[in-house]
């Protein structure tokens, strides 16, 4: 596995969000939510110092990143796609959106596109099963989908009209 | 204590509250089978993740089956432990988990020795109805650990071992549901990881999944290789355990045979890791009394307590964990490389051979050995000072494959110079031993005179931390001993937060000592077996005619005739080494 060196603004944020829950193994997973909501994603070097700070061992830290399908270890695009898989969009054929995002970008589901500009992501559920189904753009939210709009949905991003808050991710 | 009353299988049981269902029922003798659970008694280790579902039973009133081991038992329960609904649904359970197990046991190293495969007999499993998908892991070695991850039944022991008995935190439940697997971090390998090779992963895994990394076929080479010297040590545990590998009563000690199997195997020269236990002896209870003088005259340089460092996981794991504390265990090597050290220069030169004309094989209860004698600090130029070490269960293979019938051979004698070894020695084999073995030396060294009673039984049992004070002739000498890491790290702590209160210190990885080691027969969860092992080695030892390691006339010659004096500067080069920082 290539190693990277972590940037002292990385290990900063690390520090500070494990000193936010006062360094508690308990508080693992809000640690987690706090490190990839500002570096994006969790590499492994990242796990190591988290395992660090809150003197737990690293696989266990490893396990619950992989055990949860919201954390990453791959970094997010500019502009991250979540496809909302839950009961209610799954039936009204989410799933053919997200093949279609996937034929579009030619990326898999946890992969960001060769440009760094989109990855693509699944989740369960954004509460919003009334306009299933649900694609989520960073922040922004577009409902009743069809595999028809994924093409326009794109267009908006690659086209540079982004919204401000498609970007906070 | 509140007492509580229930049926099992319409028999009446009193238990005190909070006993589990399990642990009832055995408590009058029904057996209700088990796979993830292990325990333990005595050594506080205990696997209950509640996990299989193999242990069902029916609860009358109780709409769902409930899990044996992890059910409390309720006053007036009544319990069915084999009803159809419980054998059914415990049937259904064993074939789901065939169903993603490859089915090669003809040829798994854990065949008639698994506990998979034995109950899958017990529950009469003649076909897996459930077809479905199986996982498939990379297989991930290592100098001393196999991980076959493809069979991996996700008990967890192994898991339990790793970050709650010896705190090393290597493995844990990764990823889920189906791809669920037990991995080090990131899935990398052994080798890259702080594991330390206890094997205490291997010695309670229920499956072929975990298994030592196999020498024998290099050890046979070697034997048909008519231009090598082949010389053989045996570790002080393998002679209380290796019989249970043919079918004898745990505890049953087969020194005897065991020099004979090792004979007709066709080793050159027989000889007992035992004698260099004794050379170990002199060499730490010198250090040990030398670091103490310098105490004692007001040396503020001096570090205390002195740590034993026999243990090969134990280094790996103060060299990861504490490498602030390097310089604090004794420099001397282990048994098995004082061993290789001196078969590969004073006896080689006795027998006018070269170094590289010699093989060296151990014969270990430990899979960390093999880890151990592979360490570059270990050879001269690039020629290991120990070629093998393999494990009490590799050698029965060897024995079995050899057509060698065990139990009808014949009880014989060590070679010398290398096989004499005193009742010192012996104990190396379990917990306290060590330490007990140094103090009978030590005490007569620096008293000068003769113990009255070499037995310590201050220092012998199975707790896991244990102290005692000896008096060394008015100077009160406290002595701390722990074995399982877990344990090991506590004192570690204490030693770092500056508050040890002891001058001399005994670890050993494995929960027992060498007896429990990763690399022996396997206990299969029942710790009597432990015991009983312990027991055989404190019988060896009183059966000695010579118990202090100072008295072996052996070890007498070999520091007149080639080292001089215990810390010379030839026993330093032989017999010491260093560590490292590996953080």
């Amino acid at each position: 596995m290539p190693r990277i060196k972590l940037a002292e603004s990385a290990i900063k944020t690390i520090v500070e969000v494990c000193k936010k829950f006062d360094n508690q193994e308990s508080e693992l997973i809000n640690v987690l939510h706090g490190v990839q909501e500002q570096l994006g994603y969790l590499p492994a070097e990242v796990q190591e110092r988290i395992a660090q700070e809150l003197n737990m061992s690293v696989a266990k830290v490893y396990g619950v990143v992989t055990f949860y399908s919201y954390f990453t270890m791959i970094p997010k695009g500019e502009f991250p796609i979540s496809i909302c898989m839950g009961t209610a969009c799954y039936v009204r054929g989410a799933e053919q959106v997200l093949n279609e995002f996937k034929r579009q970008l030619k990326i898999e589901v946890g992969q960001p596109s060769s440009d760094g500009k989109f990855s693509l992501s699944c989740l369960r559920c954004v509460g919003a099963c009334g306009l299933a189904p649900v694609v989520m753009v960073g922040e922004k939210v577009y409902g009743r989908v069809s595999p028809q709009q994924v093409k326009q949905i794109i267009a908006e991003y690659v086209e540079g009209c982004s919204t401000h808050e498609a970007k906070s991710a | 204590m509140e007492m509580i009353n229930l049926k099992i299988d319409n028999k009446p049981v009193v238990v005190k509250k909070g006993t589990t269902i399990l642990e009832a029922a055995k408590s009058i003798g029904i057996h209700i089978p088990t796979l993830c659970y292990m325990k333990l008694d005595d050594l506080n280790i205990e696997n209950k993740p509640g996990g299989c579902r193999i242990c069902v039973v029916e609860v009358k009133g109780r709409k769902n089956l409930a899990p044996a081991c992890c059910t409390e038992a309720t006053d007036g329960m009544e319990i069915s432990s084999h009803t159809i609904r419980a054998i059914n649904a415990r049937r259904t359970v064993m074939e789901l988990i065939l169903s993603d197990h490859p089915s090669d046991c003809l040829v798994c190293p854990k065949s008639g020795k698994c506990d998979l495969q034995d109950l899958a007999q017990d529950l009469g499993i003649r076909e897996i109805h459930y077809k479905g998908e199986q996982s498939v892991y990379r297989e991930d070695t290592s100098p001393a650990i196999i991980r076959e991850i493809n069979k991996c039944i996700l008990c967890r022991r192994c898991e339990m071992m790793c970050n709650e008995v010896q705190t090393v935190g290597v493995l844990s439940a990764i990823n889920r549901g189906f791809y669920a697997v037990v991995a080090p971090a990131f899935e990398m390998n052994l080798d890259h990881s702080v594991c330390t090779y206890c094997g205490q992963c291997v010695a309670v895994c229920p499956t072929g999944a975990l298994t030592e990394v196999d020498q024998t076929a290099a050890v046979v080479r070697a034997l048909y290789d008519p231009s090598k010297t082949v010389v053989v040590q045996t570790a002080p545990a393998v002679r209380a355990a290796l019989g249970e590998e043919f079918g004898m009563e745990p505890g049953t000690l087969v020194t005897g045979k065991l020099v004979a199997a090792l004979r007709r195997l066709g080793f050159d020269h027989v000889f007992d890791t035992d004698f260099a236990a004794d050379l170990t002896i002199m060499e730490e209870g010198a250090e040990i009394l030398n670091r103490l003088k310098r105490h004692l005259e007001g040396d503020k340089t001096v570090k205390l307590p002195i740590l034993t460092s026999c243990c090969p996981a134990w280094v790996k794991f103060f060299e990861h964990q504490f490498p602030d504390l390097k310089e604090i265990p004794s420099t001397a090597r282990s048994p098995q490389q004082m061993f290789g050290s001196i078969a590969k220069s004073y006896f080689a030169e006795k027998l006018n051979k070269k170094r590289e004309d010699l093989v060296v094989v151990s014969i270990m209860p430990c899979v960390a050995k093999k880890y151990e004698c592979g360490r570059d600090e270990f050879s001269v130029n690039g020629n290991p000072d120990v070629d093998y070490a393999i494990t009490t269960r590799e050698l029965a293979s060897l024995i079995k494959i050899s057509n060698i019938s065990f139990s009808s051979l014949p009880n014989e004698e060590f070679d010398q110079p290398l096989g004499e070894s005193s009742g010192a020695g012996v104990i190396f084999g379990t917990t306290g031993g060590v330490i007990e073995a140094a103090v009978r030396t030590a005490y007569e060294v620096y008293t000068g005179k003769e113990l009255s009673k070499v037995d310590f039984h201050e220092l012998r049992g199975m707790d896991g931390i244990r102290r005692a004070t000896i008096d060394f002739g008015g100077l009160p000498l406290n002595i701390g001993i722990a074995h399982g890491l877990g344990n090991a790290r506590t004192l570690l702590e204490e030693i770092r937060a500056g508050k040890s209160e002891y001058h001399a210190i005994e670890i050993m990885s494995c929960p027992g000592g060498c007896i429990g080691g990763g690399g022996q027969p396997y206990h299969h969860g029942n710790a009597d077996i432990l015991k009983k092992r312990q027991m055989a080695i404190y019988r060896e030892d009183s059966n000695k005619a010579i118990r202090k390691s100072h008295e072996n006339p052996y070890i007498i010659s070999l520091y007149r005739e080639y080292l001089g004096e215990p810390m010379s500067h030839k026993a330093h080069e032989l017999l010491h080494t260093k560590y490292f920082d590996r953080s």
